[in-house]
């Protein structure tokens, strides 16, 4: 199907894209288009005007500072894949890149557009929420920042404000210990929507004691979520594999977990347990052969 | 809206609605039929094309986002009139293709693949054309296809052996 007719606009600069976002009800920010396009073709999404944001330079960047990594919103999945900062110092980030759909879309798509159309499957967004990243937006000059655990609202919503231009997302570098990363990701086809996801960083200091851990499921329920019991669990603890399988069943067991035609409740709860524990275990594995200095 | 799209080293300059895509535009507007509508929403792969040497689907972008940017389609890629590039002559020879609906998206992803690594394993082949089906081969030809291409460009490009 062809895409509801829309006005085109391509502002200079991102308080010009607010502007216009805040005159018309109608209007949405494109930027790579490879959630929005599909969607308007199916007429799922009429904007009535498409502001296109990725062109705007002081949206792309990839930057270290304050101990964050800052990634602009219209920068291209393609380009953090690649990227040598993103590598050294956000493995989890550049372990999932590969897993965003195809290199054809990664080619066009964003890390604001993964963010902001806000996929229960998404990656990124599960990225977001398991390492406590944080959102900024612009609204009538203004910035404001939502943490990931609060921006992620259901599928295709979040809390960012109605004439809002997401403008970046910082991820908080770890450097206290051994850092290692875990992701697994089941789908029906390569590059297709997850049916269930899992990331896991974790810090081991010299004495093989988890420091610090984060684990976190996608597709699992509306939004990627935590599984802070786990985290609670073994943090500080040396890692006991028989322990660790019942500590994340429980943290899943009271889980509302999504039922739909792929995948039924049962079924995600079980690989969601599985995946988490891989995810961790990899984890584990991986900071034992990094350096404390790697990251 | 008119926009002036560089296609295969020329500049175009088009009228289109902005919700013209650019798939519909290279087909509709300048008679590139090379690039194949298959299910328009970004899943099949069959629309793409290169863009600033990227493989890109030319279905999720509108024609009005692509000025300025270097466009090569399937038309573009053989050296001359009545010639095949290497890629395109390998897909003849292993039979890389059954009804060709898919095959100048797979060509042209391939063609992203190779420019940016000139020795792919089959697993990174298999990865790069992912994102493209194909109804008809099972893709093992296809997958076939493009190792020989890459083979025979690493051979065009290695210098003659010292005594040769």
């Amino acid at each position: 199907m062809k895409a509801a007719p829309f006005e085109y606009s391509r502002p200079a600069d991102i308080d010009e894209a607010c502007a216009l976002l805040g005159g018309d009800e109608g209007a949405r920010i494109i930027a790579g288009g490879q959630t929005l396009v599909p969607m308007m073709a199916m007429r799922l999404s009429r904007p009535t005007r498409l502001i296109d944001v990725s062109r705007i330079s002081a949206l792309s960047y990839i930057r270290e500072e304050d101990g964050h990594l800052a990634i602009g919103a219209a920068t291209r999945q393609c380009v953090v894949e690649n990227d040598p900062i993103v590598a050294t110092r956000m493995p989890l980030l550049a372990a999932v890149m590969p897993w965003i759909g195809h290199a054809a879309t990664r080619a066009r798509g964003t890390v604001g557009g993964s963010l902001a159309n806000a996929d229960p499957a998404a990656e990124l967004a599960l990225v977001a929420v398991t390492l406590d990243a944080t959102l900024t937006y612009r609204e009538a000059g203004r910035n404001g920042d939502i943490p990931a655990s609060e921006f992620f609202i259901g599928p295709t919503i979040t809390a960012l404000p109605m004439a809002a231009c997401l403008m970046e997302v910082r991820f908080p570098i770890w450097r206290d210990g051994h850092i290692g990363v875990g992701f697994h990701e089941v789908s029906a086809r390569r590059s297709d929507f997850a049916f269930v996801s899992a990331a896991a960083q974790v810090t081991v200091d010299e004495d093989g004691i988890c420091r610090r851990i984060a684990i976190g499921v996608g597709a699992v329920t509306d939004v990627p979520i935590r599984l802070e019991r786990v985290e609670q669990e073994l943090s500080g603890n040396r890692p006991d594999a028989a322990r660790l399988r019942p500590a994340i069943e429980g943290a899943l067991a009271d889980v509302d977990v999504t039922a739909d035609l792929h995948a039924s409740a049962p079924y995600r709860r079980r690989v969601a347990a599985t995946l988490a524990l891989r995810a961790i275990t990899d984890a584990l594995a991986s900071a034992k052969q990094r350096g404390p200095d790697a990251c | 809206m008119r926009v002036e799209l560089t296609v295969n080293g020329a500049i175009h300059g088009v009228d289109v609605e902005p919700r013209t895509t650019l798939l519909d535009a290279l087909r509709d507007n300048l008679g590139l039929t090379g690039a194949h509508a298959g299910c328009e929403h970004g899943v099949c792969g069959a629309c793409t094309v290169l863009c600033d040497g990227a493989a890109v689907r030319s279905c999720l972008m509108f024609a009005v986002q692509a000025d300025g940017i270097a466009i090569t389609t399937i038309e573009g890629v053989t050296p001359g009139p009545g010639e095949l590039s290497i890629l395109q002559d390998a897909f003849c020879e292993t039979h890389g293709m059954q009804c060709g609906y898919c095959t100048p998206a797979m060509i042209l992803a391939a063609h992203a693949l190779l420019t940016n690594n000139p020795a792919p394993s089959r697993g990174d082949i298999v990865d790069a054309i992912s994102g493209n089906i194909c109804r008809c081969t099972g893709y093992a030809q296809i997958v076939d296809a493009i190792a020989l291409a890459a083979e025979r460009i690493r051979g065009v490009n290695r210098p003659p052996e010292a005594g040769a």
